[in-house]
């Protein structure tokens, strides 16, 4: 495309009105791998599918505990999301220190939200490249919200971002009335359901996805690799048993990542 | 020895350039505040004396305050560094309104960001010379709590300062039950309040009572309590002694 004149400079506009350079952060959101997040009136689950560079390596961090009430997942330049999960760790000890209680997920939002947009207004900046799911509790209930590079910030019911977040998208679409009213259950298989969904054909393990949650009483964690897939299993049952009714149930047990035949 | 030390403090912790610029006496002081939690919320008292060391000088000195929606104030110690808390919680809740979120600042939260305020202070070197009372209700929880020049700090169902420590808290202790009805508090706090009339020399006859529940503050009217002077002892009181007549 001709914008290559007035994408140098992040101070620069473009005669359409646009900041390219923070345009060009967002693409980088969508090439890091899927993350999606969910929640109901007491629960939010964040979930990602962990994408490592060979198979000799390990997996990529994508989901960061923030403080007992906070977590986040990122899609994006990790390197970026660990300075981010880094700056919003000291806020929530800060307040804790000062206040003894726990900050309001909503404000520790637009506190990262403006940190993002002062590197859109700041010639010797870069807009960070890294889009994040905030997932929290606060007085007012469980909150899901997606900060962007370009500084805004919305809450969602449901959101998926990063690499074929569009499939996942679609199935949350189809789901997110419900999901107010869902169990902490029901929610973790949505996300599961919805990360399947990205992975186009791909076998889902729990080795290469990560759910955490956080909820009422129950302070942010990541879920281990052993009840992720139970879930999935009792998913596949469930596909299954709608798939060939009659037919003899299909039980796959195998651990080990299995990319189909297409 | 004394002078090396002093040049070498000037330019240190304790003074500016100008000189040493820290709280060194206080100057006009309140007396007790008793705070106790009953059945709806939190109830104080304090009386409305100012003493500029023995003199009582000042009798409407208000000690007691509202904070934001959730809290109540009182403070005993010098009065202007009363007022500069007042100013420093009025900008803290100011910045919490100004959020409009529907999140706010309750008890527990005003009382932490005064003991952080308060032993800051005293870190410097420079107190606010004020032993602090915060009570308050935020979504059906009672809080009540103190703290000192120094920032200790702690919470408890009954608490009192200054020469309340001494007088009050052992009737507090003694009487001071859950659930108490707002009469009977009320009843409770002027007990204490006629024995620190009686015996503490820096208290008025001259009080304001505060109650704080999930609707909201209410301060009393300045109001005064009874006295009874009328003991056969104080007839005569020089009869008998050593040396009388």
């Amino acid at each position: 495309m001709f914008r290559n004149q007035y994408d140098t400079d992040v101070t620069t506009w473009s005669p359409a009105g646009r900041l390219f350079q923070v345009e060009y952060a967002m693409e980088a959101v969508k090439q890091g791998s899927a993350a999606i997040g969910l929640r109901s009136k007491t629960h939010v689950v964040l979930a990602s599918v962990n994408k490592a560079n060979s198979e000799l390596s390990s997996h990529q961090k994508k989901i960061f505990k923030i403080d007992d009430h906070i977590g986040i997942a990122i899609a994006g330049l990790t390197a970026d999301g660990r300075v981010l999960s880094r700056y919003l760790r000291s806020e929530c000890i800060n307040y804790n220190f000062t206040y003894e209680s726990p900050l309001p997920v909503g404000r520790l939002v637009v506190q990262l939200a403006d940190k993002a947009q002062v590197c859109t207004q700041r010639s010797w900046k870069r807009p960070y490249g890294v889009g994040l799911l905030v997932a929290g509790l606060d007085e007012s209930g469980a909150h899901l919200y997606y900060n962007c590079p370009s500084g805004n910030y919305f809450e969602y019911q449901a959101f998926a971002i990063g690499s074929r977040s569009q499939a996942a998208k679609t199935y949350l679409e189809r789901k997110f009335e419900t999901f107010m009213s869902s169990t902490r259950e029901d929610l973790i298989k949505d996300a599961l359901s919805a990360i399947k969904e990205t992975l186009q054909g791909e076998k889902l393990t729990s080795s290469i996805c990560t759910v955490a949650v956080v909820g009422v009483g129950e302070p942010f964690h990541i879920m281990d690799q052993k009840t992720i897939q139970e879930v999935i299993e009792s998913l596949e049952l469930k596909e299954d048993e709608t798939v060939d009714q009659g037919a003899a149930m299909q039980e796959d047990r195998s651990p080990e990542a299995a990319p189909m035949d297409i | 020895m004394n002078s090396i030390d002093a040049t070498i403090a000037e330019k240190g912790l304790m003074s500016s350039e100008m000189g040493s610029e820290r709280t060194l006496y206080p100057y006009v002081t309140g007396t007790s505040v008793i705070g106790i939690k009953y059945k709806d919320g939190i109830l104080m008292a304090a009386d409305m004396g100012g003493s500029y060391g023995s003199t009582l000088r000042y009798k409407s000195v208000e000690r007691l305050k509202p904070i934001g929606k959730h809290s109540l104030i009182g403070a005993s110690g010098e009065i202007s560094d009363f007022q500069e808390i007042l100013r420093y919680l009025d900008e803290l809740i100011l910045y919490d309104n100004m959020w409009d979120d529907g999140n706010s600042l309750g008890p527990k939260e005003v009382h932490n960001y005064l003991t952080r305020v308060m032993y800051n202070r005293r870190n410097k070197f420079n107190p606010l010379w004020n032993s602090l009372v915060l009570g308050g209700v935020k979504n059906g929880q009672k809080y009540l709590g103190t703290v000192s020049m120094i920032g200790v700090h702690f919470e408890d169902n009954h608490i009192a300062t200054g020469f309340g420590n001494h007088l009050a808290r052992p009737i507090l202790r003694k009487e001071w039950h859950e659930n108490l009805s707002f009469e009977d508090g009320v009843k409770l706090l002027e007990k204490c309040m006629r024995v620190l009339l009686y015996r503490d020399r820096s208290a008025v006859n001259k009080l304001q009572i505060a109650k704080i529940t999930e609707e909201g503050v209410t301060i009393s009217q300045p109001y005064s309590l009874k006295t009874f002077w009328g003991f056969s002892a104080f007839q005569n009181p020089t009869k008998g002694a050593e040396g009388s007549w």
